[in-house]
């Protein structure tokens, strides 16, 4: 068990610079989980905090060395694939316990390891067998075994659900989240899947181009993400974006306004008249019955139900688009005129610079 | 099945049959009449042995009047040791091209290719002198040198085709594990390279079997003939004794087929490997 600390650090492929100054903390057992588009970079990131990509420029620490010139496996790494990655020619046993040898790790101890991490991985009936007679979550299951008899600081996993059905999809999680629990180990985590980067990490770092855009607690992102991308990239079905402009300030008051929803006061002191802004509000914070500070009307175009929620895609007097989370069974008809209201803490505003305008609300 | 399905796969088992009876026939023919007489051969060529007709006079007199078993023997270690080089130098350079970036490894490629379109047997004159300066000349070390030579470069092009479908996360895995670069390749590469191997085992094995260029100017002495250098012996300018050549080429044959059966499952699952996934 270590921390991690990666500072400066770049990776460049020729003229393609994949990792941009990526400075990150990771503390001691944290469960931290890294999310971005596709392309951002975070299975390099990933690589090269395991040894198998060598860096541009910057350094990393796990358990206060600097590991940049060790090997993987000098670096007290364990890292999961998608692709799971098991050797086909080996049965489950020999698979977890092929990389011990190399390690200097008795005979007797090998076993005990493994057989601990059948234990809790449920692997025990299948430690004879050979990887193409398993199922993909069982095969999953021995790639993370083969992890965890490694006994590493840090465990690296680059999208281990990925190639799981949904329902195996979430039962891996939970085992996952379990296994933390357990071994209370550093896990650095790559997912596409927002849902398991809500549930499982005690901090996301989102990631977009080769850049850290944010890093914070998952409801801290959810609730103030820091810019324009994370609060558009957080959240499903995405933020609505609304433009607008500073049209006057007083007493530590500016007020926004722009094509499409009601005028409203953000007690800030920030802003200028005539800025620029992008006010933001996620669907499920835009509710029909209450009255709030923001209001957009709109006719409603489309809706999906869902069941217990629906979404309806309405379209604003300027001919923009924008998704409201309806609750219950009282859902709006297509053609329908409404009205959508969002409370005063639920409105994000973003400056030109694509920075969150902070408020007296955010307290 | 529809009728014109019938009509064409007919058509095609009727063309297949046909090669494999051009393919086979001349073996089966070579084999037949090396149990026979003298007479029985040019009496009736295309008859299997009968009661009247069988004779081992052939394989006798190969036993007795020449060195054949020393000619096996030498066939023998000539391609296995030349095959198991290419396998072994073949593979590693295979893996080393395909797996590591280091200066010059384009070059190199490069050159190993050319050994590819260019016949090794323009070389003749300059690999007999080498060999002769380097007092080499009539011994076995000399022939598997140059097979070693000859049946490198298809090998490393046909192997870095099917290290390069081995899933990179693999070796990254191991990597991961503490596993050696030498163990990576050798036991975790080359295990699933083998139908690859085999394949290439195969192509290797053949030509060297078969050759007789090489011992023909490189031996001379009948302690490093092989086999077929040896079974010219008893082909006369004036004289042919068709029953010794017959026996020996039966006997030449046999080690190729035994080989080939033996790798032939993997070989054909190295043959369609990549083209059914
Ligand atoms: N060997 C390479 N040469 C050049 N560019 C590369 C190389 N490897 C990766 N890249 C580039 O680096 C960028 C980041 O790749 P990376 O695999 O880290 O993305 P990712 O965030 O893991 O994406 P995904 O979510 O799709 O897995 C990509 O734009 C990719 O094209
Ligand atoms: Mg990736």
């Amino acid at each position: 068990m270590a921390n991690l600390r990666i500072e400066h650090l770049n990776k460049r492929y020729g003229a393609t610079t994949v990792l941009n100054d990526v400075n990150l903390k990771i503390e001691d057992g944290e469960f931290v989980v890294l999310v971005g588009p596709s392309g951002c970079g975070k299975s390099t990131l990933l690589r090269m905090i395991a040894g198998l990509d060598g860096a541009s420029g910057g350094d990393i620490h796990i358990a206060g060395k600097p590991v940049n010139t060790l090997a993987p496996a000098e670096r007290g790494i364990a890292m999961v694939f998608q692709s799971y990655a098991l050797y086909p020619h080996m049965n489950v046993r020999k698979n977890m316990t092929f990389g011990l040898k190399f390690t200097g790790v008795p005979p007797a101890e090998r076993e005990r390891r493994v057989a601990e991490a059948a234990r809790m991985l449920r692997l025990e009936e299948l430690l004879e067998r050979y990887p193409r007679d398993l199922s993909g979550g069982q095969r999953q299951r021995v790639a993370i075994g083969r992890a965890i008899v490694r006994e590493p600081a840090v465990f690296l996993f680059d999208e281990p659900l990925s190639n799981l059905d949904a329902a195996l999809r979430v039962s891996t999680r939970v085992e996952i989240a379990n296994l933390h629990r357990l071994l209370k180990s550093t896990i650095v985590y790559v997912t596409h899947d927002q849902v398991e980067a809500m549930t499982l990490a005690d901090r996301i770092v989102v990631m977009n181009k080769g850049c850290i855009e944010q890093v914070g607690r998952p409801l801290d992102l959810y609730y103030a993400p820091a810019n324009l991308f994370v609060a558009g990239f957080i959240g499903s079905p995405a933020m609505n974006f609304f433009e607008a402009k500073v049209g006057s300030v007083e007493g530590g008051c500016a007020r926004v306004a722009g094509p499409g929803f009601r005028s409203f006061d953000l007690p800030t002191a920030s802003l200028r008249v005539g800025d620029t802004l992008t006010v933001g509000v996620r669907p499920e914070h835009l509710g029909r019955g209450e009255d709030g500070p923001f209001a957009v009307e709109g006719v409603v175009e489309l809706v999906e139900r869902l069941g217990e929620s629906s979404f309806a895609y309405v379209r604003r007097a300027d001919d923009r688009l924008f998704v409201a989370e309806v609750r219950g069974r009282q859902t709006p008809m297509p053609g329908e005129r409404a009205t959508f209201f969002a409370a005063a803490r639920d409105v994000h505003v973003f400056d030109a610079a694509s920075l969150r305008v902070s408020t007296q609300n955010d307290a | 099945m529809t009728a014109e399905q019938r009509a064409r796969s007919l058509g095609v088992h009727l063309v297949l049959i046909a090669y494999s009876l051009l393919a086979v026939g001349p073996i089966l023919l070579v084999v037949m009449n090396s149990f026979k007489t003298r007479s029985a051969i040019f009496g009736s060529p295309l008859a299997p042995p009968d009661a009247t007709t069988f004779s081992l006079v052939g394989y006798e007199k190969v036993f007795r009047s020449s060195h054949i078993l020393t000619y096996y023997s030498n066939s023998l270690i000539v391609t296995l040791v030349s095959m198991a080089l290419v396998l072994l130098f073949g593979a590693m350079a295979a893996w080393a091209l395909t797996e590591y970036r280091f200066r010059g490894s384009t070059a190199l490629a490069l050159f190993l290719s050319i050994g590819i379109m260019v016949p090794i047997r323009l070389g003749s004159v300059a690999i007999l002198n080498m060999m002769r300066s380097a007092g080499l000349n009539d011994t076995l070390t000399a022939l598997i040198l140059v097979y070693v030579a000859q049946g490198l470069p298809m090998s490393i092009f046909i192997l870095s085709e099917f290290i390069q479908q081995i899933p990179k996360d693999l070796r990254d895995a191991a990597r991961c594990d503490g596993v050696p670069e030498t163990r990576i390749f050798f036991e975790v590469v080359a295990p699933l390279l083998r139908p690859a191997i085999a394949t290439v085992a195969v192509f290797t094995i053949v030509p060297i079997w078969n050759d007789l260029w090489f011992p023909l100017i490189l031996t001379s002495s009948d302690s490093t003939h092989t086999v077929t250098l040896g079974v010219q012996q008893f082909l006369g300018q004036y004289i042919t004794d068709w029953n010794s050549v017959l026996a020996a080429l039966s006997m030449a044959i046999l080690p190729v087929v035994v080989i080939y059966v033996i790798l032939s499952r993997q070989l054909i699952a190295g043959l369609t490997s990549g083209a059914v996934k």
